[in-house]
């Protein structure tokens, strides 16, 4: 068992203050779901395939009013579209790993695990599959095993409107919309998207407000960028290595 | 074809979903192994994706929702800037939980 080394057990401990940070977030995606219509298998289906908290909340919102399939897919990968930069950043550092190991570290690869490469690839750590892994499994069990917590307890909460939980999805987006402020551009794209969205809200109607505001936002961002490349924002400022 | 429609649309969207956002995680690193730069406003419209679909879910909700909703969202836009992630979620369930209980 090559895995079970120190590397293995660095991950693991990196894992740690993570979990601590990602557990409530198990439990509210798992409870939203059941709120939203959609069984604890399924949901727990979508947790162990998708694993990216922000993308399963927007699918199980969308889930619950009267959006085409397309949509909803389109959606989910719309909020996965980060992974493309945390993939062109992270890719060309993980040279020890075989062809296999990329796929598989690929499969799992989140917010958490780029910022936490990035910091051990600052640091001059070594960031290998063993390590990877370590990080990983914790991880993939507490987000599985929570979503079907969450969606057993969320059951029993017959009236979320007295726990105040229609408005944690809301305030959790808002939240993470607000960790992205210090990436450049970041006020006129909010202002840009939010903006299109309430006003294809008001007049179209939803769900189109969800594409039409980030198409608007997306958009606004190529426009004001200019052709000269900047310094990039701290989650892919490591990118000299070409 | 009988078996596939037999299956209930959310498998379909878990599974393609889950097929989207594998392309997503593996994409990236294929597409600059293979090209050297990538164009400033290409990067600048990629790294403006997760705010802008995120904020077309908070500003229908902030605008078109009463006044409870609209003093907590501003609330937890401000607990935001200082907090993390949980403390801000934690702030906005209890605002909302209390201003919905003033408001009768």
């Amino acid at each position: 068992m090559p895995m079970i080394s120190a590397d293995f057990r660095h991950g693991m401990r990196d894992s740690v203050p993570v979990m601590i940070g990602v557990a409530p977030f198990g439990l509210l995606f798992g409870a939203l779901a059941v709120e939203n219509g959609m069984g604890i298998v399924e949901a727990t289906l979508m947790s162990a395939l998708i694993f990216g908290g922000a993308s399963q909340m927007v699918g199980i919102d969308l889930f619950g009013t009267q959006i085409a399939p397309w949509m909803i897919v389109l959606s989910i990968f719309a909020v996965n579209f980060r992974h493309v930069l945390y993939s062109a950043s992270l890719g060309p550092k993980l040279v020890r790993y075989t062809g296999l190991q990329k796929a598989v570290a690929f499969f799992f690869l989140t917010d958490v695990h780029y910022s936490a490469a990035e910091r051990r690839h600052e640091l001059g750590q070594s960031f290998g599959f063993g390590w990877y892994m370590g990080l990983t499994i914790p991880l993939y069990i507490l987000w599985v095993g929570e979503t079907i917590v969450g969606g057993l307890f969320g059951r029993l909460i017959t009236n979320p409107e007295a726990f105040g939980m229609d408005m944690l999805l809301p305030v959790y987006f808002l939240g993470i919309v607000m960790g992205f402020r210090r990436r450049r551009n970041w006020l006129p794209v909010v202002i840009a998207s939010g903006l299109a969205s309430t006003l294809a809200y008001g007049t179209i109607g939803s769900p189109w407000h969800v594409s039409i505001g980030a198409i608007a936002g997306v958009a606004f961002a190529a426009l004001i960028a200019g052709d000269q490349p900047v310094t990039e924002p701290e989650a892919n400022e490591t990118e000299e290595i070409t | 074809m009988d078996l596939i429609s037999d299956i209930p649309a959310i498998y379909w969207i878990i599974l393609a979903g889950a097929a989207a956002t594998y392309a997503t995680r593996f994409g990236g690193y294929l597409v600059v192994s293979r090209f050297e730069n990538i164009p400033p406003r290409i990067n600048a419209a990629l790294d403006a994706v997760p705010a802008a679909v995120l904020t077309t879910l908070v500003a229908p909700a902030l605008l078109s929702l009463g006044w409870a909703e609209a003093v907590t969202l501003c609330l937890a836009g401000v607990v935001a800037l200082r907090f993390s992630l949980s403390v801000t979620l934690v702030a906005g369930g209890a605002a909302i939980i209390l201003l919905r209980a003033l408001s009768g």
